[in-house]
């Protein structure tokens, strides 16, 4: 082999490697900067504080990661009923053609800029709750108010925004059941209903598991749609009409204006917000394998 | 009896389902296109703004966007290409490769703000320097990384293995396959990837925000500070500035978006499901 050759070859293995080395350093500079003030503070007041007001020197995130986890399970419980169904209409129902304009429509999905979503959500969404959804919860709960800026609003837009990782993945799972599967359980009788809730979908549970952490991991990180429409209050929520403020909303919000600690400080909720993500991709990956295993 | 209205209850909510997710695709587009379209006009493309964007156009946020977009692509574009050839026709029998890979997965993982914390932390402080497009551009370059090594190495998978069989039997090195015929053959999976990398940058607001910072001004060097067109749509949508511009704003975002997808979809079907 020619030299030359040999030092292509050497750069081809470093350009491989720069996507491990940017995960390492990413790694070593959010913990840099944030975990001094998270040992000064300490790791429990950081987490379990109930009071975040960094200009009083107060950072308490416990506010903050009860946002992040009442918008992300809200835009679950919507989304994933949606992502699901469109996944089997997509794979099982729907003729060849039809089923690629429904595919593209939700990459087109995937495609919009979170801050457009976030527009649509503060222009749209927020007068909506505040006008038409109040009165009718006003009904049963006479003393309920809400700006409009509320966990609703935000769990409406991010199930919309999680929709195309969770129809993919679960699509690819459920196309992945061999065949013979769906053949064996048409020729013991079953119709397409029954085959279709008890044998495709039991086959591609591991796959659409891993869509429905993937869309969870992709909801806690979301910034720019939250932001504009959870109404950034740093508070424990008491009902789904109430503003929140998240993990990302509050890093993206006070980053512009911070002092040096404040600054730390939100870097340590950057530590906090990586674990999380981390976590569930990791568990995503494990789930996905499985199901490589299992075929 | 109650089989068929079972039947009729599954297909009914599942087709529902689905239908709400066709609902909501049509009315953000269809709302924000239908109140915006209208004030995109020779004027707004091309003068620059005025009075914190509430008037004029967004001539320096475009090229401010141009200007990142296409700096982030070109130092990924040849990274995520030669990682992607790395992973199809160099790894075999590597052992290290399994890591490599899981690292390129979590990278594609990582949520947006936290790149943002990232560029501010070591592009912005660390290197000193500053809020800048350079800062901007280089997070950018990372975080489309992974989509480029993806739709590359999708496209490589697809060239038949007698394709490298018939070169290197004619006496071609590995090297000449890969350069003459290999990288040839998948140009289209190559440039898909290109686009979706671009659709990404240009639709990124957190990690613009904390790295190029949001400057309205035409930058005139990589190391000005600039505003993107998300980071524009963001700053003019909180802080409530012109409704007007904010609706323009979004349906141009909208409408690169859909050129992007559709740009994209020609390429695949025209070359790649062919093949």
């Amino acid at each position: 082999m020619k030299a030359y050759e040999k030092i292509v070859e050497k750069l081809i293995i470093v350009c491989a490697i720069i996507s491990t080395i940017s995960v390492v350093l990413i790694t070593v500079f959010i913990f840099r900067s944030g975990l001094p003030i998270l040992m000064n503070y300490g790791v429990i007041d950081f987490i379990f504080g109930t009071n975040w007001s960094p200009t009083n020197g107060n950072y308490g995130i416990l506010p903050l990661i009860a946002g992040t986890l009442s918008v992300t399970l809200g835009a679950l419980i919507i989304g994933v009923p949606m992502g699901i169904a469109s996944a089997i209409i997509l794979s099982e129902i729907l003729p060849g053609k039809v089923a690629r304009v429904f595919k593209s429509a939700i990459e087109l999905l995937a495609g919009i800029p979170s801050v457009v979503y976030g527009f649509f959500g503060l222009i749209v969404l927020v007068p909506a709750i505040r006008t038409f959804i109040l009165p009718i919860v006003q009904l049963v709960v006479p003393k309920a108010t809400t700006t409009g800026f509320s966990i609703f609003a935000g769990a409406i837009i991010l199930a919309i925004m999680i929709l195309p990782t969770i129809v993919s993945i679960s699509e690819n799972s459920i196309k992945a059941v061999p065949r013979e599967f769906r053949e064996a359980s048409l020729a013991l009788g079953a119709n397409k209903m029954e085959t279709i809730v008890r044998v495709i979908i039991p086959a591609a549970k591991s796959g659409i598991i891993a869509s429905i952490i993937l869309g969870m991991g992709r909801a806690i990180g979301e910034t720019m749609a939250v932001i504009l429409i959870t109404g950034n209050m740093p508070k424990i929520p008491g009902g789904p009409l109430d503003s929140v403020a998240t993990l990302t909303g509050t890093i993206a919000m006070e980053m512009g204006y911070a002092d040096a600690t404040h600054q730390q400080a939100l870097f340590a909720v950057g530590i906090i917000l990586f674990m999380i993500i981390m976590l569930l991709n990791a568990i995503a990956q494990i789930s996905a394998h499985g199901l490589r295993g299992n075929n | 009896m109650i089989k068929k209205i079972k039947q009729g209850a599954f297909y009914g909510s599942i087709g529902l389902l689905a239908f709400l997710v066709m609902i909501s695709l049509l009315s953000i587009m269809g709302y924000i296109l239908f109140n915006g379209v209208g004030h995109i006009n020779l004027e707004f493309l091309t003068k620059e703004p005025r009075s914190m964007g509430r008037e004029g156009g967004i001539f320096s946020v475009i090229i401010g966007t141009l200007i990142l977009t296409l700096f982030s692509v070109l130092i990924a574009t040849p990274i995520g290409v030669a990682a992607a050839i790395f992973f199809t026709e160099y790894s075999a029998g590597k052992k290290w490769v399994g890591p490599i890979r899981f690292f390129t997965e979590i990278l594609a993982g990582i949520p947006s703000i936290i790149f943002g914390l990232f560029g501010f932390a070591f592009f912005v402080i660390f290197l000193g320097l500053g809020w800048s497009i350079l800062s901007g551009g280089l997070t950018l370059a990372i975080m489309i990384l992974p989509t480029l090594i993806r739709a590359t190495e999708e496209s490589l998978k697809t060239v038949p293995m007698s394709y490298r069989e018939g070169s290197l039997s004619l006496g071609a090195t590995k090297l000449q396959t890969i350069t003459r015929v290999i990288i040839p053959s998948c140009l289209p999976g190559i440039l898909t990837g290109i686009i979706l990398g671009v659709g990404r940058a240009i639709g990124e607001t957190a990690a613009v925000m904390l790295t190029a910072g949001s400057n309205l001004r035409m930058p005139t060097s990589l190391l000005d500070s600039t505003r993107t067109m998300s980071v524009h749509l963001y700053t003019l949508a909180s802080e409530g500035i012109s409704l007007e511009k904010t609706f323009a704003t979004a349906s141009l975002l909208i409408i690169i978006v859909l050129i992007i997808n559709t740009a994209a979809n020609a390429i695949t079907s025209k070359y790649i499901i062919k093949s």
